[in-house]
């Protein structure tokens, strides 16, 4: 209460953010400030917005000066109340600053500093981001229908400590070559093997949203010895319905308003389909090849309208240990699908959550997921 | 150079389309149906006929305002014609652009032009299609006396020549650009203005079908055979004015009657045909009737023809908006 | 994706398109530059502030064309070219030029598809430098573009950024109607991330850069960015603002501007074209005429004087709009009241 000190760490503005420029500080330090005021400019490569105080107290310092760019999360001013000692502040922020650069730093530096890298995988160029290093089995995440590895951009960095962690586009995605081949879920497990390989990675825990789980499912089935574990989110291959509204209107969608609106068949919470995020998948379906491949993705992953796999002897099998992730108000692929599936396989349902939980609870799924890879990491 | 049969025939037959097709226009345009300006060709049937023998549907050929000869010479349909002229939703144009812009790219006629120096900048993308496509095919521009002085015109012998274009200029020089005689507005000479631009040039006597047809397989044998732009310069008459109400006060009595009488283009291939037996006065006299029957469908067809609509007003103007 | 510069995407744009269709051919006055000269050397200047740089070494002079300074002979036989058979690129230097041939635009390529009754297909590009702020004075300065966008059968685009030049420079060269294709001068060294791919940005849909509740602001090509400078300032006085950058004046994305005036009440439009008959004085046009009904405040228009562009600094500072006078007209229109009627 009295002694309680706040720190202040840099926010997120939506959910491509993940660093942003201390544009003007509206508060002097020593200065009162009430939770609700205006504190701080925040630029970002989009947009500048000021930013409220979460508290309320003395503005006791401003960590970080106008100009510097920092991560989201990290700490930019202290608020306390008068009456805390500066030992104690001083104390506090370098607790405070070394755990943050312990829990956002891989060996290879501080985490803003990991670009994607495009390589070059069989006839195919794929666009992968690579963090974090460890003895642990390393992880790779594989996105759906229409996405790329920014899907995962809440989830990387917090499952990269002490693992190496891969996202990366699929063929026909995001920054990767546009061929997909048949376009089957076959097609892309082949993909996925192929880049193992060229990692020399021979085992190796898979997560899985949508088509990407029911590739992580494929890649399973033809290759059980190269998969740990499957965590899959919504996945693809459990039951025939998919949402054709959604699949078709995203292929068709060329304008933003239209785009948008199809978009918000991914979420329960309909605020977060911005128009940036719109832009950033316009932006990608404007690439030479892009709307071609979706359309060849869709007809050979969803003939007639319905999902043309059935995956489900991968998850009754047993062979690979396996664990489900669902939002209840899921749009694109219904709940249902993860029902009658044996009972060693858990399966974690988000009450008011869509197609995306691993953008819409975050954290949610990351604790799951990390507990989860760390009882198979071996 | 003997000439084919099947050729002879042929030109006679488009000479004498665009003698009656000008002449009846003549006529009708006095009665107050047909919209907008014509501009009639009587009197320069063998320059445009004579050129266009020597060409394929593959060649390019751009002209004037003065353009219906330049169209049926290359075979552009004259039922098609006529239905532009009267303003018809079945003109080759669709109504959308009258006798000033009748067109037909697909026998490769870029269009008649109503600005006065249009054509020739055009031919000479066209002639640089041909060259880059490499199809062998050539592109000629008609233009008057009065367009030889647009410094577009001037710019195309110019830039023809830098790029060494397969392009053809053909100067019809009927004396008169508009009101205005060639002999005051032109300086020099055609034959200077070609040399200056280090291209070959050719001369011949409008009235005499032979006489241009062996020109212009000179002029465009050139152009043909990658050696870039030629000029051929054509002396001849128009019998009406620059447009139709045009009194034409400004040329001397008698001048017109005496080059009806004198250079009449399809009098003298007929004499000179019949008198060298290379046809016979029954076929040109059935190629007459032929004709005489095919412009009065034209004409009658084209004043039942439907007129555009409403939604023909906005189409078209972009292959997608 | 990497960074690339305005000057650098345009070439990227005009490269992969000469790759992918043989059809596409460049022209313009040294757009390689060097021909017939004494030191022998080609690519002199690969235009005239290097855009074109390196096209000739890729493509050979069959596809890129250096042209005497003959605007109407050139221009023209670029419109005779895309009507037989080529998608020439053709370039203004600038396009200030345009006077010297705009028959062959205006009359010619603009008319061929309507007057030869939807027979004719014009798939050319004209590229031109616009725009004022390099001291280039009046006969190298202007913007010009209203003066294309009067024109129907022509297609118009004022590209306000690398990402933007690069795709909507593909589209316009895969589009089959004549685009007048208007580069801003002053922009060829601004930088953003463009992805290395070949990618289009379709005609007529206009660009959100932000949202706001307050004011919308249109704004074309360079002016854009000066909207969202003075929108930055704007925030931070509590005004939230639009920015709409139209893309294409022609075609003009009319449903956006006016949802956006639906929202807002108030618009104010950026224009450095001079400002009789210009776009802003279009748009006002189209909005008082169909959103009037929407509007809490007049139309407020940020446009230069009706002068030719001057030479000295000082005064061409004193013609284009800057961020200042933005936010004046913004602060402008945010002042005025509605009055009840009684």
């Amino acid at each position: 209460m009295a002694s309680e000190i706040t720190p202040i760490t840099m926010p997120k503005f939506g959910l491509a953010m993940t660093e942003g420029k201390v544009a003007g500080w509206m508060i002097a330090p020593g200065k009162p400030v009430k939770a609700g005021d205006e504190l701080v400019d925040i630029e970002t490569s989009k947009i500048t917005n000021s930013f409220e105080s979460p508290a309320s107290g003395i503005l006791r310092r401003q960590v970080a000066p106008n100009g510097e760019t920092l991560p989201v999360g990290a700490l930019i001013a202290v608020v306390a109340d008068a009456s805390v000692p500066d030992t104690e502040i001083d104390a506090f922020i370098t607790r405070f600053q070394s755990e943050f650069a312990a829990n956002n730093t891989s060996d290879e530096g501080a985490e803003a500093a990991v670009e994607p890298t495009l390589v070059t995988v069989g006839t195919h160029t794929l666009r992968v981001h690579d963090l974090g290093t460890g003895d642990a089995t390393p992880l790779v995440l594989i996105h759906g229908f229409g996405g790329d590895l920014k899907n995962w951009m809440l989830n990387h960095a917090a499952l990269a400590h002490g693992r190496r962690v891969i996202a990366f586009d699929l063929p026909g995605h995001g920054g990767s070559s546009k061929d997909v081949g048949p376009g089957t879920l076959e097609f892309f497990a082949d993909v996925t093997a192929q880049m193992l390989d060229h990692f020399n990675l021979s085992r190796v825990h898979v997560m899985g949203h949508s088509l990407g789980g029911g590739i992580a499912l494929t890649l399973a089935r033809t290759a059980p010895g190269r998969v740990a574990s499957l965590s899959l989110i919504a996945p693809a291959g459990l039951g025939a319905q998919v949402n054709m509204t959604f699949i078709n209107g995203f292929i068709e969608a060329d304008r933003t308003r239209a785009l948008q609106d199809v978009l918000k068949f991914l979420v329960h919470d309909k605020s977060l389909i911005g128009r940036r995020m719109t832009d950033d998948v316009l932006r990608y379906k404007r690439l030479d090849g892009a709307q071609a491949a979706l359309q060849a993705v869709a007809a050979a992953c969803f003939p007639g309208g319905k999902q043309g796999d059935d995956l489900r002897p991968v998850l009754t099998g047993g062979q690979v240990p396996a664990t489900l992730l669902w939002g209840e108000e899921d749009e694109i692929l219904p709940v249902t699908e993860a029902d009658g599936l044996p009972e060693a396989i858990t399966r974690h349902v988000f009450s008011g959550i869509g197609h995306m939980p691993q953008l819409e609870c975050a954290s949610d799924v990351n604790g799951i997921v990390e507990t989860f890879l760390k009882q198979h990491d071996h | 150079m003997q000439i084919a049969r099947e050729t002879l025939l042929r030109s006679y037959r488009a000479m004498r389309t665009i003698r009656m097709f000008e002449e009846r226009l003549h006529v009708e345009f006095a009665t107050g149906e047909i919209p907008g300006f014509v501009h009639l060709y009587c009197g320069e049937e063998a320059s445009g006929v004579g050129v266009c023998a020597n060409l394929t549907d593959n060649d390019t050929i751009a002209s004037t305002h003065r353009g219906h000869g330049h169209c049926i010479a290359k075979g552009v349909g004259v039922a098609g014609m006529m239905a532009e002229i009267y303003g018809r939703s079945t003109g080759v144009c669709r109504g959308k652009g009258g006798s000033m812009h009748i067109a037909d790219l697909g026998c490769g006629m870029l269009g008649a032009n109503g600005i006065v120096g249009g054509g020739p900048p055009l031919i000479c993308g066209a002639a640089l299609s041909h060259k880059t496509l490499r199809n062998g095919a050539v592109a000629v521009a008609f233009y008057g006396d009065g367009a030889s002085n647009e410094g577009s015109t001037l710019e195309s012998l110019n830039l023809a020549s830098v790029w060494n274009l397969p392009a053809v200029f053909v100067v019809e020089d009927n004396g008169y650009g508009e009101a205005t005689a060639a002999s005051y507005a032109c300086a020099g000479t055609q034959k200077a203005r070609a040399a200056a631009f280090g291209m070959p040039y050719f001369e011949c006597d409008g009235s005499d079908f032979f006489a241009v047809h062996q020109a212009s397989a000179e002029v465009i044998a050139h152009a043909r055979a990658g050696n870039g732009p030629a000029m051929l310069h054509v002396h001849l008459q128009r019998w009406y004015g620059h447009f139709e109400g045009d009194a034409m006060t400004y040329r001397a009595a008698g001048e017109v009657a005496e080059a009806r009488r004198d250079h009449d283009c399809l009098k003298l291939f007929r004499e000179r045909v019949t008198q060298a037996a290379l046809l016979e006065e029954t076929a040109l006299d059935e190629i007459d009737a032929a004709v005489a029957d095919e412009i009065e469908s034209a004409v009658m067809q084209a004043k039942a023809d439907p007129l555009p609509q409403e939604p023909d007003l906005l189409a078209d103007v972009y292959v997608r908006y | 994706m990497s960074k690339k510069s305005f000057r650098q995407a345009i070439n990227e744009a005009i490269r992969l398109e000469m790759r992918r269709d043989p059809r596409v051919i460049l022209m313009g006055e040294d757009v390689a530059g060097g021909r017939g000269g004494s030191a022998g050397i080609k690519d002199a200047w690969g235009g005239v502030l290097g855009v074109t740089k390196g096209l000739l070494e890729e493509f050979g002079e069959d596809r890129v064309l250096d042209t005497p300074i003959t605007e109407a002979s050139y221009i023209g036989a670029a419109a005779g070219a895309a009507v037989t058979g080529l998608r020439p690129v053709a370039e203004l230097m600038f396009v200030d030029f345009v006077g010297c041939c705009l028959d062959q635009i205006m009359n010619q390529a603009a008319k061929f598809r309507y007057m030869f009754g939807g027979k004719a297909r014009t798939p050319l590009v004209i590229r031109a430098m616009y725009g004022a702020g390099f001291n280039a004075a009046a006969q190298h300065s202007q913007a010009l573009y209203p003066l294309f966008t009067h024109i129907p059968g022509l297609k118009v685009v004022v590209p306000s950024s690398p990402y933007e030049a690069k795709g909507l420079l593909i589209e316009a060269i895969r589009d089959d109607d004549p685009v007048i294709f208007l580069e801003n001068k002053v922009m060829y060294d601004e930088e953003e991330d463009v992805p290395d791919e070949a990618y289009t940005i379709p005609f007529g849909e206009a660009n959100l850069t932000r949202e706001g509740s307050d004011v919308t602001i249109v704004a074309f090509g360079r002016m854009v960015g000066l909207a969202n400078q003075a929108a930055d300032r704007l925030e931070r006085k509590g005004i939230g603002c639009t920015v709409i950058d139209p893309r294409t004046t022609s075609p003009l994305d009319r449903d956006t501007i006016l949802e956006c005036v639906a929202d807002t009440g108030r618009l104010v439009i950026v224009d450095e074209s001079s400002p009789r008959c210009n776009m802003a004085t279009d748009i006002a046009a189209l909005v008082a005429e169909e959103a009037f009904d929407a509007l809490r405040a007049p139309i407020r228009r940020v446009v230069p004087p009706h002068t030719p562009v001057p030479f000295a600094t000082v005064l061409e500072n004193l013609y284009l709009p800057s961020v200042e006078r933005i936010e004046a007209a913004v602060t402008s229109v945010m002042n005025v009241r509605v009055t009840e009627k009684a």
